[in-house]
């Protein structure tokens, strides 16, 4: 079983930082304020998904 | 628990913002900090930081939709993240915005008397002389603070609404601020 973690639909994203708030691990950031990308901290907690207004960020299995 | 810095306490300076309306309407003139500081923040290089960190308004949304729990926290519908509905949504502020400029010259030209009113969505005009306190100061002066005020009321309403039905800070999804800054950030980062 691969590990989850948050991925970003980049083009719907509107870069307001919610989910760099939110995150624990700080796995999240905004890139020259275009969208947001996901580090290889992130722990698949699923914080920044359910926090994003735009809800575009998903949560996806990653094989290890 | 994240350390708390000054900046995550700039929902109280909103929240000011909108309460002082009602007493002079004067303080309306304060918020074009919130125009001017996210646009040199962006074009300054420092991309998206006032909606990142320093956004007063995107915190009481967070305030109040999140731990006040004001909010049904459902996704926003989809056509609200469109680019459509974005560019369309700030090219009807700007609309807006110009024509509150407008109204502030026709009276500086005095060729229109104050109207000491607060027009909310652009259409309901409520009575506000009661914040007309100054009269000192230049009509114009004052017919822009009811302007922009109304400008602000508005958006904060439309705020308030869209984080009632969806996620607090649904209004970030099509803030015309933000839609602008994003593209200034755009045109910076333009793939070369």
């Amino acid at each position: 079983m691969g590990k989850r973690r948050a991925v970003v639909d980049q083009k719907l994203c509107v870069a307001c930082g919610c989910c760099v708030k939110i995150c624990p691990v700080q796995a999240i950031s905004v890139w020259k304020g275009l969208f947001a990308v996901v580090g290889d901290k992130c722990v698949g907690c699923g914080k920044c998904a359910k926090e994003c207004p735009a809800s575009v960020i998903a949560l996806e299995v990653r094989e290890q | 628990m994240k350390q708390k810095h000054w900046y995550d306490y700039l929902w109280i300076a909103s929240a000011a913002y909108l309460i002082l309306g009602f007493f002079n309407i004067l303080f309306a003139w304060l918020g074009l900090l919130c125009f001017f500081i996210p646009l040199l923040l962006a074009i300054g290089g420092k991309d998206k930081l006032y909606c990142n960190r320093f956004c007063g308004r995107g915190q009481l949304f967070a305030l109040l939709g999140g731990r006040f729990g004001l909010s049904r926290k459902k996704d926003v519908p989809q056509f609200l993240k469109t680019k459509a509905f974005r560019y369309g949504f700030l090219i009807f502020f700007f609309v807006m915005f110009f024509q509150m400029l407008w109204n502030t010259y026709l009276v500086f030209s005095g060729v229109q008397d104050l109207r000491q009113a607060v027009t909310l969505l652009w259409t309901f005009r409520l009575p506000w002389q009661w914040a007309y306190r100054v009269e000192t100061v230049p009509l114009w002066v004052s017919q822009f603070a009811f302007g922009f005020y109304s400008v602000m009321l508005t958006s904060t309403v439309l705020g308030i609404f869209t984080m009632a039905l969806f996620k607090p800070r649904s209004w970030c999804v099509y803030c015309p601020m933000g839609t602008m800054t994003q593209l200034i950030c755009q045109a910076k980062h333009r793939e070369k």
